[in-house]
């Protein structure tokens, strides 16, 4: 392609100007995580010397050593990896599905007493109970200090559920009539039929969903009690926090500072490998909601 | 309207009526049970706990049954929050990370898409929104891990801080303990904000940025236009709507601090200014027990934040904007 516009001086000054700009920004984005994972792969000294470098003078993996050592602190951060694993596998196939039967439900046109619940979803999006309320009807249930507790309570999103019965509604409908003709129920359609054809919007909403879970902080704050019950989140926290002042228990190990960054290197590893499957699907996700929303 | 329209039926056509609705709910009755899960949901997580907003209204204590129908004390849980001086300090702390979010931060989104949408080169552009997308998506234990590790003072004598301790010690000559100051909170939790969020908010902008009509920009450059003037003249006008519906969700939200952020960069040195109507909720309710002064609390927040919000959505239609409802 040749360009034949003339182009001012003006044009290209800030044209240099915003390229610049950008590219600093972007780089202020990473400049973080890249410190994170130098200084996780440096030796203590090194941390405890220079404050700030990008790659470390002396490369060890001793942190992670100690970090997945069994005898060391190895036995909570696999436990509570193997927590946050389950809870996010478990709670996104829960999401899932009770955010997609939800919304087919409320995408038949007609159905009576549709109305009504959309307003019911749409009113809680407004106001809510509140905190309090919430823990005490999760503890009424007997969810209190269970991983049902983490997984329940936030079952459906009803921004996403809303976006999704959208999806669901523009199905062409020629499909599913020569469907029900041939003898299917409104379930066979719906699992023979309006799920597959909607795969890439459930990718984009699970991996929403996904990442929620393992991002989750305050869930197991507020409803798990039992310190072996605790997700990675939550020990990160902790093992981040550890020092000689909050030091309880005299033999605890104090974790040095390399491991701390180990540490949070191994919670935000599994956030980056499946970015790019996100982002694939992201912005489409966010621009359905934004058009239709 | 309506209403006045309907023709008045006859008891025959009524029952006929009624029994073409019981057909259709028959019809239709595999599509209740895909739906009961989801609105079994909504009822026992949403619902329930909005009926249990009256043990605001209650001297209620744990051990309680949730649904009791006594020890009714009126709004005497809401007074004495009135009363307290902890109140009008809560509200300044909410109304000071509120505010200086929306003076700082919302303005960011909105130039970050700008700039990006002036980059031609797609590939870089792709580039750049995968990079500034990314912080979105980090948790925010390790966002609060991250500078901590940077912040944080000397573990012992001789040894360095964390980066950026070293970096202001060296500027300024003065060794602060910057994550226990009471004022430096509000700047790391507005700093943290623009970091995670920035390059996430350009994605709305960016889509509106996206119907802009080619053509508007071939006219105007043929009318002489430059670049500044494209940008006042049609760029701008076009993300107009979505700036304002943005801001009034803001503005809705204006008490809405969230708790994650805060309790995570808490302590006692800064509590005092740090304290929002959320994490006092969490303070108070869950760890202290006070359940009913606490959910009074919440209910309050509420309610004043239904009434921002709807103020917010007025006022933007009055502007002649479309508003969101």
């Amino acid at each position: 392609m040749i360009s034949i516009k003339r182009r001012s001086i003006g044009d290209v000054i800030g044209d240099v100007i915003i390229y610049a700009l950008l590219t600093v920004l972007a780089i202020i984005m990473v400049v973080p995580f890249i410190y994170v994972i130098a200084a996780s792969f440096a030796p203590e000294y090194e941390i405890q010397t220079r404050p700030l470098f990008l790659i470390p003078n002396n490369p060890t993996v001793d942190a992670y050593k100690r970090i997945l050592d069994p005898n060391d602190m190895g036995t909570r951060v696999f436990r509570s990896l193997g927590i946050s694993v389950v809870v996010t596998v478990v709670g996104t196939i829960i999401n899932l599905f009770f955010t997609t039967t939800m919304a087919y439900g409320l995408s038949r046109s007609g159905l009576i007493g549709k109305g009504p619940i959309l307003k019911m979803v749409l009113f809680t999006m407004v106001f809510g109970g509140g905190m309090i309320p919430l823990f005490l009807v999760v503890r009424a249930l007997g969810m209190y200090d269970t991983y049902a507790a983490l997984i329940l309570p936030g079952a459906i999103s009803a921004y996403n559920m809303l976006i999704v019965r959208n999806f669901f509604m523009d199905l062409p409908a020629g499909l599913e009539e020569a469907a029900s003709i041939d003898g299917c129920t409104d379930i066979g359609i719906f699992v023979k039929i309006a799920l597959p054809l909607s795969l890439p919007v459930l990718a984009t909403f699970g991996l929403f969903y996904a990442v929620g879970h393992w991002n989750n902080y305050f869930g197991a704050l507020l409803y798990l009690n039992d310190q072996n019950k605790y997700p990675f989140q939550l020990v990160l926290r902790n093992i981040v926090m550890q020092s000689q002042e909050t030091q309880t228990d005299p033999n605890a190990l104090i974790p040095e500072d390399t491991m701390k960054m180990a540490v949070i290197v191994i919670g935000t590893v599994p956030i980056l490998i499946v970015y790019p499957f996100l982002q694939k699907h992201f912005a489409a996700g966010v621009m359905v909601g934004a058009i239709k929303g | 309207m309506a209403k006045t329209q309907k023709v008045q039926l006859t008891p025959q056509e009524k029952a006929v009526a009624k029994q073409k609705k019981w057909t259709r709910i028959k019809r239709d009755k595999w599509m209740y049970l895909l739906l009961l899960p989801g609105f079994l949901y909504f009822i026992v997580f949403k619902i329930v706990p909005m009926w249990g907003v009256l043990i605001a209204f209650k001297d209620y204590y744990a051990g309680m049954p949730f649904f009791t129908l006594e020890h009714w004390i009126g709004f005497r849980n809401f007074t004495d929050f009135f009363g307290d001086s902890s109140f009008l300090q809560l509200l300044r702390n909410t109304l000071i990370i509120s505010f200086m979010n929306l003076i700082f931060y919302f303005p960011l989104p909105i130039v970050l898409a700008l700039l990006l949408n002036e980059i031609k080169v797609q590939w870089y552009k792709k580039a750049l929104q995968t990079l500034v997308y990314v912080p979105h998506f980090v948790s925010m234990v390790v966002i609060a891990s991250i500078s901590f590790m940077l912040l944080k003072t000397p573990s012992m004598e001789g040894a360095s801080g964390g980066g950026l301790y070293e970096i202001i010690k060296a500027m300024t000559g003065k060794e602060v303990n910057i994550l226990g100051s009471p004022t430096a909170i509000y700047w790391i939790l507005l700093i943290q904000n623009i970091w995670k969020e920035t390059g996430w908010g350009t994605i709305i902008f960016l889509a509106a940025l996206a119907g802009v009509d080619v053509e508007q920009y071939e006219a105007a450059i043929v009318d002489g236009a430059n670049r500044f003037q494209q940008l006042i003249y049609i760029t701008v006008p076009a993300i107009l709507g979505t700036i304002v519906t943005m801001f009034i969700l803001r503005m809705g939200s204006v008490l809405d601090t969230g708790f994650e952020q805060i309790i995570l960069m808490q302590n006692e040195l800064n509590r005092n200014t740090s304290e929002t109507f959320d994490t006092y909720v969490y303070q108070v309710g869950r760890i202290q027990g006070n359940y009913g002064y606490s959910t009074a609390v919440g209910l309050f927040k509420s309610i004043i934040s239904i009434i921002c919000i709807q103020t917010a959505n007025t006022l933007a239609k009055k502007a002649g904007q479309t508003g969101l409802y």
